[in-house]
């Protein structure tokens, strides 16, 4: 399987990258970990005239906190997620996210800002960046633009960039000592895309409700999806049983899943219900943890 | 347009004219190193992996092009003088193995496995082999063989590979 012949530009700079994109328009597509791309251009799905390669670009690769946030640049991939001591202590719905992407060797090429910008349905970051309220930083020629995740999601494969923009960074909030989350899928083998999944972010506020609450799901939609009715069902009150079961029920409800052969419509619903359920009563695990409590 | 690329395989420099799209699995075998086996073609099996600059990856999912100036290690790199690889030989002695087609890919992965964890549990192996299928199912002897070479690799403290250690991520 050969993909359609396209022109291959090797980037040595950002400077570099934005002049190939204004030069070839449209007709362009940024080549990262390419662990999306490459296959969709062998199966021809994809055929664009001219691939813009930033892998040689210096700077791109970092995880880094810096002014309150958490910074991933356009290289990190997900195996440095996945190994990174950051992460696996502090970001553990990242940590849950990057040790299910696809598989190991996937997840030494693939990158997190590339997956979010191909915004594949079941597109796992997708849906953790839906949660964690994540903001997308687009390079141009004439600088940076900030664009929040519900903003840049445009539809299946389709995302909020301009032309001549590429994504250098996605930007997460710090987790608090009151904040945690968790990212459950559910997936036939290692390496198929999942059948369903759902993440989770929350943070309890001094008397112990749930604020700010994030919930996305992917694979159960057109792209990930945020659960607004399940946030909804979470927020302003604690973690119980019942209020998880009832945003549980909420997220089935308005996940909107197609039937193939990784199940029906019902069965689908049916695994956001269960994940979520999981999703939530883990955060309260951990959330219970972290801020040392017992019961 | 054809661009004109050097890559390092096992040591040795090769150099080839190739079109954008020649991924680095057609190159490799067509360079001779016919380990490098096609098995789905589709980024799924794992079969091609090889060693790129101390990380495995899926040859069929990266372009020739992009490996220009970087190290390679193919399975025909890792026997050093006549005397095979430690990995090789834990896989010969625990059978770990049943046709072979998967098995190049299955101990280029396990040597960056080992060098990213010299001593993984059975979990860890099994989570880090993840991205190679063996159609023929014979999971059991391979994760045996990765345990064994562990054990071996430990007391030889020898260098495992051209490559310099797999960088143990956090990209900065």
């Amino acid at each position: 399987m050969f993909p359609a012949a396209f022109e291959y530009v090797r980037a040595n700079s950002l400077q570099e990258a934005l002049a190939a994109l204004k030069e070839h328009g449209s007709d362009a597509r940024v080549l990262a970990g390419g662990q999306s791309l490459i296959p969709a251009m062998r199966y021809r799905l994809a055929q664009p005239a001219v691939l813009v390669d930033i892998n040689p670009i210096d700077g791109l690769s970092y995880i880094k906190e810096d002014g309150g946030v958490l910074k991933i640049g356009a290289l990190t991939r997900h195996s440095d997620l996945e190994f990174s001591k950051l992460i696996n202590e502090k970001y553990k719905f990242m940590a849950d996210v990057a040790y299910v992407v696809a598989d190991p060797i996937v997840r030494n090429r693939g990158t997190l800002c590339g997956a979010i910008a191909h915004n594949d349905p079941a597109a796992d970051w997708t849906a953790c960046a839906l949660a964690a309220r994540v903001n997308v930083i687009a390079t141009s020629a004439t600088g940076n633009r900030t664009i929040a995740i519900d903003d840049f999601l445009v539809d299946s494969f389709t995302n909020a960039l301009k032309p001549g923009e590429i994504v250098t960074e996605t930007v997460w909030p710090i987790p608090d000592a009151t904040t945690s989350g968790s990212y459950l899928k559910i997936e036939r083998k290692v390496g198929d895309y999942a059948t369903a999944a759902a993440g989770v972010k929350t943070t309890l506020d001094a008397r112990g409700n749930c604020t700010n609450t994030g919930i996305g799901m992917c694979a159960v939609g057109p792209q990930a999806l945020r659960a607004k009715n399940a946030e909804k069902a979470i927020d302003g009150g604690p973690l119980t049983d019942e209020r998880i079961k009832a945003a549980a029920e909420a997220a089935a409800k308005e996940c909107d899943p197609g039937e193939d052969t990784r199940g029906s419509v019902a069965f689908k619903r049916d695994l956001i219900r269960v994940l979520v359920t999981r999703a939530l009563t883990q955060t309260r695990e951990r959330l219970e943890k972290k801020m040392g409590k017992t019961s | 347009m054809k661009h004109p690329v050097k890559i390092t395989v096992n040591g040795t420099e090769t150099a080839a004219d190739v079109e954008p799209r020649q991924v680095l699995a057609y190159y490799l075998r067509d360079s001779g190193f016919t380990s490098v086996h096609i098995g789905c073609d589709s980024t799924s099996c794992g079969a091609c992996t090889v060693i790129v600059d101390g990380q495995a990856v899926k040859s069929c999912t990266m372009f020739a092009v992009q490996a220009d100036g970087k190290n390679v290690t193919t399975i025909e790199g890792l026997a050093q003088g006549g005397k095979l690889h430690p990995l090789q030989d834990a896989f010969h002695n625990e059978h770990g193995l049943q046709c072979g087609y998967c098995t190049p890919g299955m101990i280029l992965s396990s040597l960056a496995l080992l060098q990213r964890n010299p001593n993984p549990s059975e979990e860890e192996i099994r989570h880090g082999l993840s991205g190679n299928m063996c159609r023929c199912t014979g999971y059991q002897n391979i994760v045996k063989a990765v345990q064994s070479a562990a054990k071996e690799l430990k007391g030889q403290q020898q260098p495992v590979s051209h490559e310099p250690a797999v960088s143990a991520a956090a990209g900065e």
